[in-house]
């Protein structure tokens, strides 16, 4: 029935519940997970929506209900109707309330006209440590070992609701450990409690039927679909998803206790989409990457390329010293002082229009900006190089380059970016362009090849990693990777986010918002602020596609571009 | 607050009394029975149940009982122990034995003997023996390998046997 007949009144579209006695509207229907139909409001969304927590397993507010783990357990009460299907009252003239008999799960059970639900009664208490000791009952003791301790739902219930002894005597049913359910899978079917999200995630979210639950009672065991690994591109969720230690990541086993991992808020480089991110790091060590909850981009997934891109920034041939060039065509290491001093001095000598400059579409906002503003000074060609792949439904974009957007915007990428390569490879054959500076890049496999570069009269690049270009660069700046440094993404949808650094860049190496500001501040006379706050917050003045912004205003979540700048 | 000072008394500024009462002290403990060690020559015997320099034990069947939950590392007040985990690769030579620590290290400088590693393990694998005295040319000596602590640790007998039938 999609429009009730115009006798019939409109439903109210809020009901009003009572939870542990406090009153609340909560909406009657609520967006389904996956078809975003209106569904019925569950007592589950109800309690979320009045800030009291349920413990549960299976539920996901991203996934359908599956209603297996039964450790929502509540219990409830509605108004009493008399004969006469009219609400009874109490003397006082408060509704009466009839209690019902059994607890229900607040996941699956939608809410009512004035039910009242009950969260912290000795009853629910006690049917929640009753279904915790089922859970625990095969539960295999692999705490010391598991990868999921300490995050772990089945830990943290079992210290509110467990008891210490277990009064179970009989042996335990032994399931397969160790499986290979895919290339970046672990399942271990002993730890598993049958609560079915990894299943219901990659049937419902990916696409991917590849999970199940095979054979019968408490011999129930998850595995993939047989002769076909668990592959797709979103297996890791899986990992995060798993309330327990069942199914865990090969990347990050055993590798490190989760308690000693540092978090911080970042965003992810692997593609236009940005998605939300935590960097897990401790002592300078990168150990994992895993999303982070933001409704307006990821969710609360990421893909697998995105979550293992980062070995990289810990590579032992991560470029750590600043070059200039030495006697005779040879480079030698310096300080950054004489280097940007030295570099300025060049630069500025460097006739207007012979200069060109190729920024990564990797690199942050406000370092773009800041070589906007370098090429203004310099008259410079200005382009960044394209990197296309394939897109798919879910969250990968198809341009790799996170912030191709705020290239283009702050005026260094060319739209398509990459148009302007083939003519800065011209303009060097043909000699007009006798300096280039390369951000980011490796253009000699973008078009610009090892002997337009030895026409050059000066080539500086800067970069995290060596390659063709930095070899033969005569001013070489060892730059940061994005979790060594602060700055904002401009996702391809417009979306401006902030990511924070988590780790420090090896030897000399210095975010490249610290030396070219220098450098900027050189080659203009302007000063120029030294924190990505305030670089951020002059580029949103200067800007008009970031008008209105502030840093301190993109918080946690970002903010979307004003959508028609003035 | 000011201290009076009492004046001595005569018995007292006559000096010599007092200095026969010290001879006095010192001769009744030339006669009794010694108790000063000639240490390092000598050494003390530690009492039973002494809890000095935390090691690593093995399991009857000679497996290393650490899992490297890192428990004791994160535990340790004065960050003695360092412990590298396994990482993903399989280790076929370990047999059963799903996880055991690549690298383990106490320095022995830094480790105050306060046991809290051996209330923190969950396998029964670290227990506090009875060395006390450490000495060493360099720093790097002082800190144990976790070959050496299991060479000192020996053997645990108990009725875990945590990998017996996994």
């Amino acid at each position: 029935m999609s429009t009730p007949p115009p006798s019939e009144p409109a439903l109210p579209a809020t009901v009003a519940v009572t939870i542990d006695g406090r009153r609340i509207d909560v909406p009657r229907t609520m967006p389904h997970p996956v078809t975003g139909a209106p569904a019925p409001t569950t007592m589950m969304q109800a309690c979320e929506l009045a800030g009291v927590r349920v413990p549960h397993y299976c539920y996901h507010p991203k996934l359908p209900v599956a209603g297996n783990c039964r450790m929502c357990l509540v219990e409830y009460g509605t108004p009493a109707l008399g004969p006469d299907r009219k609400p009874l009252s109490n003397p006082d003239g408060t509704p009466k309330i009839r209690k019902a008999p059994n607890p229900v799960i607040a996941c699956a059970t939608p809410i009512s006209p004035g039910i009242e639900i009950y969260t912290q009664t000795p009853g629910v208490k006690a049917a929640r440590e009753a279904v915790l000791e089922f859970l625990l009952a095969n539960h295999p003791l692999d705490c010391p070992i598991c990868d999921q301790a300490g995050e772990c739902q089945l830990q943290q219930y079992a210290l509110e609701y467990g008891h210490a002894q277990s009064r179970f005597d009989e042996a335990k049913v032994h399931k397969p450990k160790q499986v290979d359910l895919g290339p970046r899978i672990m399942l271990d079917d002993e730890r598993c409690i049958l609560c079915s999200r990894c299943i219901r995630f990659t049937r419902d979210i990916v696409g991917d039927d590849a999970l199940g639950f095979v054979r019968r009672g408490s011999h129930t065991a998850l595995t993939h679909y047989p002769g076909r690994p668990f592959d797709n591109n979103y297996t890791l969720n899986t990992v995060d998803l798993c309330p327990v230690g069942a199914l865990t990541s090969k990347d990050f086993r055993f590798r490190m206790r989760v308690w000693f991992l540092g978090e911080t808020p970042s965003i992810c480089p692997s593609c236009g989409t940005g998605c939300n991110m935590v960097i897990g790091a401790r002592e300078n060590v990168i150990y994992r990457l895993t999303p982070r909850s933001n409704d307006a981009v990821n969710q609360c997934w990421m893909c697998d390329a995105g979550r293992l891109n980062y070995s990289w920034i810990g590579r032992a041939d991560r470029l750590a010293e600043v070059q200039v060039p030495g006697p005779a065509g040879s480079a030698r290491k310096s300080g950054w002082k004489a280097a940007l001093e030295a570099l300025a001095a060049r630069l500025g000598a460097a006739p207007r229009g012979s200069v060109a400059l190729i920024a990564s579409a990797r690199l942050a906002n406000e370092e773009l900006f800041l070589l906007a503003r370098i090429a203004r000074a310099l008259e410079a060609l200005t382009d960044s190089i394209p990197r296309a792949g394939e897109g798919d439904r879910l969250l990968v974009h198809p341009d790799r380059n996170p912030n191709t957007r705020g290239a283009q915007l702050l005026g260094i990428a060319a739209d398509p970016p990459g148009a302007r390569l083939p003519a800065i490879a011209g303009a060097i054959r043909e000699g007009r362009i006798l300096t280039l500076l390369v951000f980011g890049e490796d253009v000699t496999r973008h078009g610009i090849g090892l002997d337009e570069l030895d026409r050059l009269d000066l080539l500086v690049a800067s970069d995290v990693l060596p390659n063709a270009t930095t070899g033969r660069a005569h001013f070489l700046l060892p730059g940061a990777a994005f979790a060594e440094k602060s700055g904002t993404f401009t996702s391809a949808r417009g979306r401006v986010q902030r990511f924070a650094p988590a780790v420090q860049p090896p030897g000399s190496a210095r975010a490249e918002r610290e030396f070219l500001r220098e450098l900027a501040s050189a080659l203009t006379g302007e000063a120029f602020p030294d924190h990505a706050s305030g670089l951020f917050d002059q580029m949103a003045r200067e800007f008009a596609a970031f008008r209105g912004l502030t840093w301190a205003g993109l918080g946690a979540q970002g903010v979307a571009l004003p959508a028609n700048p003035p | 607050m000011k201290v009076k000072q009492q004046p001595l008394t005569l018995w007292e500024r006559l000096y010599l009394p007092a200095v026969l009462e010290g001879f006095r002290v010192t001769a009744r403990h030339f006669f009794r029975r010694k108790v000063t060690m000639q240490y390092p020559e000598e050494k003390w015997v530690v009492p039973e149940g002494y809890r000095g320099a935390p090691y690593l034990v093995r399991d009857p069947e000679g497996r290393i009982k650490c899992v490297s939950c890192q428990l004791c590392e994160f535990v340790c007040p004065p960050k003695a122990i360092r412990i590298v985990p396994p990482g993903p690769a399989p280790n076929p030579a370990a047999g059963r034995v799903e996880k055991a620590p690549l690298e383990f290290e106490i320095d022995m400088l830094r480790c105050i003997f306060c046991g809290y590693c051996q209330e923190a393990c969950p396998e029964e694998a670290i227990f506090l023996m009875r060395d006390y005295s450490f000495t060493g040319l360099s720093r790097p000596e002082m800190i144990y390998p976790l070959d050496r602590l299991l060479e000192l640790g020996g053997t645990h007998a108990d009725s875990v046997w945590k990998w017996r039938n996994k």
